[in-house]
Formats: C-alpha cells, structure tokens, sequence
C-alpha cells in the first residue's frame, strides 16, 4: 500500500472549484513535490492532505485508508502519523522550543517526563538546534524556525512528512541546507516526503517525483520526475521549469 | 526671467497630417510641467503622424514620461504613428516598457461601489450568518466542557495560572480606581434625593446593595471586557494567522480544549471575585462621601451597611460576575478563532470582541436582573 494515495480529488471554495481530477501516488520514500505557479491551490491540495480542509469531492488515502471518509476520531489518529511544516513554521509562539516538541509527544505518549526530555533534545539535535531547547520561537531566525519546525513535525516520528513552501521567506543558502536536511532525514529515517513548492532549485534537487498544477487548466498537467519533466514534459511545465526560457 | 518655466514645448505641423513636438529646457517633476491635456488636445482631426524631438533637452525625469506617456496611450487608441527616436534612450525604453502591456480591465476592480440597497442586505446577510456562528462555538465549548467533566480535555495547568494572573491581580488597580468613582457617584446621587426626606443614613442601603447586586458586576465586567475580552481575541487572532492554531489542529489536539477553555475558566473564576472587589471599594467610596459630604457617623454607616447587606445580595453579585466572565471569554475567543488572516482581521476582531461582549453582558445583566425579580431574589 503506497503511503499516500489521491483519487480524483477536486478542491476549492464553494462553487469555485481550485483543482479537480486529482489523482497519484505517493511512493514510500519519496520526495513528492507538488509544484505550480502562484494561486494554483498547491496550499489549498496541501490543507486536504492534511485533513486542514474537506475537498469538494474525491478520497485521500494513507495507506489505504480513506482519510475524509472516516469518522473523527479514526482521522485524529490517521492524522498523527503525518508531520506537517507550515509555512512561517507555526510554531506555537508562547511555548519554548522544547515545549513545543513535547507537547506532541506528552499528548499521545505515554512517556516520562525525563525520557520526553531526551527525545526533544534528540529532536533539536538532529535539525541542528542543540542548546535552543529554552528559546521562544520569536528569537530565532527564519531558518531556525523552520528548523524547530521540522523538529516537531518529526515529534511522534510520522511515515510522512508534509511541508508547505520549505524555501520560503530563506536565503538561498538557508534553503539549501534546509533542502539538504529534508534530503538527510529521508535517507536516514526512510520517511516519506510531500514538499509543496515553487522554488525551482528545490525542485530540481531533491524531488524524486512530482505533479505540476496548472492554474488555467484546473488540474494536474504533468507528472513524474522533475528531472524528467524538464526535458519531455508539457510545454507549460518546461517554461515553468527554466523559469520562461525553454 | 526667473518667472519663465524652465521647460519649453513646442508644437509645430509638419506636412499635410504631421505633428512635430520638441521638448526642451528642464522636464522634471518639480518644474511645474504641463498637464499632458495640451499635447491630446492636438492630436484630434486629419493627424496620422507625430514626431517627438528632444532638441535642447537639458535634463529629464518620471514628469518627462507621465506627460508623455499619456499622450502615446492617445495615439495608440487613435492609431496615430508616434516616433519617439528623437528622445534620450533612457526614456525610450522606459516609455516601451510603459506601454508594453496594455491597461488592463481586471475583472471584480472596475465594478461601481455597492448601492445602499446591496450594502443593507450584505451587512444583514452577515449579521445572520453571525448567529448560527455562535452556536457553533457555543457547542465546541460545550463538548469541550463535558470532556473536561469527564477528565479528558486537556490544557497545561500553567496556561490557566497564566490567565488567572492576566485577568486577577493585573487588573486590580483599574477596577478599584472605577469602583470608587461609581460609588462616589451612586452615593451623591442617593444623598440628593434622601436629603428631601432627611434619611440620608440609607445612602449606606443604596450605595451597599447597589454596588453588590448590579453596579459592581457590570463596571468589571464593562473593564474585563475591554481589556481581556479585546486581548483573547489578538492571541487567538495572531495565532490563527501565524498557522498555530492550524498546527494543533493537524496533531489532532483541539485548539478549544487547549486555548479556549483555560481563558473561559480563569474568566468565570476572576470575575466573581474582582465583582466582591469592586463591591468593598465602592461601599468604601460611599463611605467617605457619607462621613464627609453628609455628616453621618462612621459606626451608624457601617451598621446600616451590615444590616442591609443579606447574603442574596453577595449571591446575585457572585453569580452575574461569573456569567458576565462566561460572556467575556466566550466572545473574546469566538472572534479570535474566526479571525482572518491579515493584520487588518487581528484589529477588527479585537474591536468585534469588544462590542459582543458588551452586547451579550448587557442582555445577560437584563434578563437576570427580571429573573431575580420574580423569583424574589
């Protein structure tokens, strides 16, 4: 069973219908990048994943369990096995990075409190924020707190990690070394990855497989490696990919 | 001649349907320049061609390509040759790239403001769409509520303290300094009137139970309102735009267990409290104004307060302050949850707080002050 499965999923607002006909797999280990340009409703397909937002119409499935058509609670648990990295990081701004790490794990574990202690240092340690453990995220930088993001995204160790616009709002080096730990924490952790981004030297880097939203056509144009995409895709997707220039 | 502009346009035909324009001397933005009407005004009739020239152009800015670009836009719609070789190149490419794309009609910006009919029946669309809303919210906290009853909802005991100290202590200075000014109030206006019948000694009545049973509980809770009602709904306003709340609600905790409900019971907590507070401060107030105004004894004071103050009126007080703390938080919280995601939304949400809570303790403190009275409370 492939971590995630879309069947012809459409999403939007009301009447006004974003995307539709959506449907691939996720492959275990992967990094699955949904790419497409500005308004294309990548965010909107990335709040369906993670259960943010019922789609119009279609199934999401983890594992091969239907996620929106389950019951709450059977959602609620289907929903802790998906890490999720916002945007500007989300992280919880009146609890210390530790707190933030552990409040996932003291919520659905049953652990101690000096073992929680331990695995949110590891945590910290293994995004590069060792010794932060006591900082609001309001002193850190933006990279740092996409780093402490991705700490407790990774908190109940989820199959799936989803990210929304990891290169966001970060210098082209912060967003390659935080390119570069996605990449890491895939080979080191086997854990399955959806990036949703338009930064093309992401993209390009580290996606294994991807889809290409279109906003005019309301769907998905092109699928498969990006690599690939660049050379045989859709002609939308090659202009999208050389940004305008082939 | 210092009063001369420093700019000269000169418009010249050229042949059967030719214009030449020169642009000389100074054309930037604090010449005074022209407005470019002068130049459209002449491009009507048999003109097909136009030439523009720069001959003694000595220095130039964005008033050179205003006025210019305006008049090209002219000559584009009338389909009238424009040549603007004649120009610097610098402002040639920034006339091309001006005018490379063509005004745009963008669909939903060019339509007229609303008419007073259609802004009547959006602002009532919205005032329905407002209540079922409430109720919503109202039944979150209720079955958050009724898994904290059954041990399951779950919030950090710190967060409630937190709260707790937000709400109680810091808010001690402005509900005695309110407080006393109501009494003072509450007291020269019983005084006015008991004078003419000479009982003054029951301002100590008036200004006793008055503070305990009503005034005391709408003045703090008036306070609360605008100072931790309108604070509720910023953290919750700025957590919703931050992705916060978004955040608890993907690990599968609920944000109106963990952000709503320790707000809500520090709210029902304090009030009562600050409420009995208020009350004291304002028999206080009473107090001196009655010895020092009015000349009644200290000891007549204090024993026309005890006498008149039964237990009931302790209870009334106890009681409107914890529901006017339930309406508190629960509107501080509800426009917080349902802020938008802008900076503009955290501000209205914030004001929004504050006008639904007063609203909301308003009615409460009208149907139970009907409802006491029937009861005979």
């Amino acid at each position: 069973m492939p971590p995630v499965e879309v069947r012809d999923l459409a999403i939007g607002y009301g009447d006004f219908v974003v995307q539709r006909n959506l449907n691939f797999v996720v492959n275990k280990g992967d990094i699955f990048v949904i790419m497409g340009g500005n308004g294309c409703g990548k965010t909107t397909l990335m709040r369906a994943l993670v259960g943010l937002q019922r789609p119009l119409q279609g199934s999401v499935l983890f594992g091969g369990e239907d996620f929106w058509g389950a019951p709450e609670e059977e959602r609620q648990r289907l929903n802790r096995r998906l890490g999720v990295l916002f945007q500007v990081g989300a992280l919880w701004s009146s609890l210390t990075l530790a707190e933030n790490v552990a409040l996932p794990l003291s919520e659905y574990t049953a652990l101690t409190q000096a073992r929680i202690a331990e695995v949110v240092s590891f945590k910290l340690a293994l995004v590069g924020l060792a010794g932060f453990e006591e900082f609001y995220p309001a002193e850190l930088s933006g990279g740092m707190k996409k780093r402490a993001g991705v700490a407790r995204a990774l908190a109940l160790d989820p199959d799936i990690l989803v990210i929304d616009e990891p290169s966001s709002g970060l210098d082209p080096l912060t967003a390659r070394r935080l390119d570069e730990l996605i990449v890491d924490l895939r080979d080191a952790l086997g854990t399955t990855i959806v990036v949703v981004t338009h930064d093309l030297a992401s993209i390009l880097s580290i996606g294994d497989n991807s889809i290409f939203l279109d906003s005019e056509a309301h769907t998905m144009i092109s699928t498969g490696n990006p690599q690939q995409a660049l050379i045989s895709a859709h002609p939308k997707v090659r202009h999208f990919l050389t940004r305008g220039t082939g | 001649m210092p009063n001369d502009p420093p700019w000269r346009l000169d418009i010249r035909p050229a042949g059967e349907d030719g214009l030449e324009i020169n642009l000389g001397g100074r054309w930037c933005l604090n010449a005074q320049l022209p407005a470019c009407d002068v130049l459209t005004a002449e491009l009507g009739g048999r003109i097909r061609r136009v030439g523009i020239a720069a001959v003694g152009l000595t220095e130039w800015d964005s008033g050179l390509l205003a006025f210019l670009c305006g008049a090209l836009r002219v000559c584009a719609e009338r389909d009238i040759a424009a040549d603007t070789a004649g120009l610097p190149s610098g402002a040639q490419r920034l006339i091309a790239m001006a005018l490379a794309v063509p005004e745009q009609k963008v669909p939903g910006r060019d339509t007229a403001p609303p008419s007073l009919s259609a802004r009547v029946g959006m602002a009532t669309v919205e005032f329905l769409r407002d209540g079922p809303q409430m109720l919503h919210f109202l039944g979150e906290i209720t079955q958050s509520l009724v898994r904290l009853a059954g041990g399951r909802a779950r919030f950090r005991a710190r967060d409630l303290w937190l709260e707790i100290e937000e709400v109680g202590p810091r808010a001690l200075p402005i509900v005695a300094v309110i407080s006393f000014l109501v009494g003072l109030i509450l007291a020269y206006l019983g005084a006015d009137q008991l004078r003419l019948v000479g009982a003054q000694i029951f301002i100590a009545d008036l200004v006793a139970i008055g503070m305990v049973r009503e005034v005391g509980a709408l003045m703090t809770g008036i306070i609360i309102a605008g100072r931790t009602g309108a604070a509720f709904a910023a953290q919750l306003g700025t957590m919703q735009v931050n992705e916060e709340i978004d955040a608890y609600k993907t690990l599968g905790i609920s944000p109106v267990d963990f952000l709503v409900l320790p707000r809500i019971l520090a709210l029902m907590l304090m009030v009562p409290l600050l409420t009995l507070y208020s009350g004291i401060i304002g028999i206080l107030a009473g107090l001196l104004v009655s010895v020092t105004i009015f000349h009644v004894g200290v000891f007549e004071y204090y024993a026309e307060t005890l006498r008149a103050l039964e237990l009931k009126h302790f209870l009334v007080g106890l009681s409107k302050g914890s529901v006017y703390g339930a309406m508190i938080a629960f509107a501080g919280c509800l426009r917080g949850m349902h802020c938008g995601r802008s900076a503009e939304a955290v501000g209205r949400a914030a004001t929004s707080a504050v006008v639904t809570a007063i609203l909301l303790i308003t009615v409460a403190a009208s149907i139970m002050t009907i409802v006491y009275y029937q009861l005979g409370i």
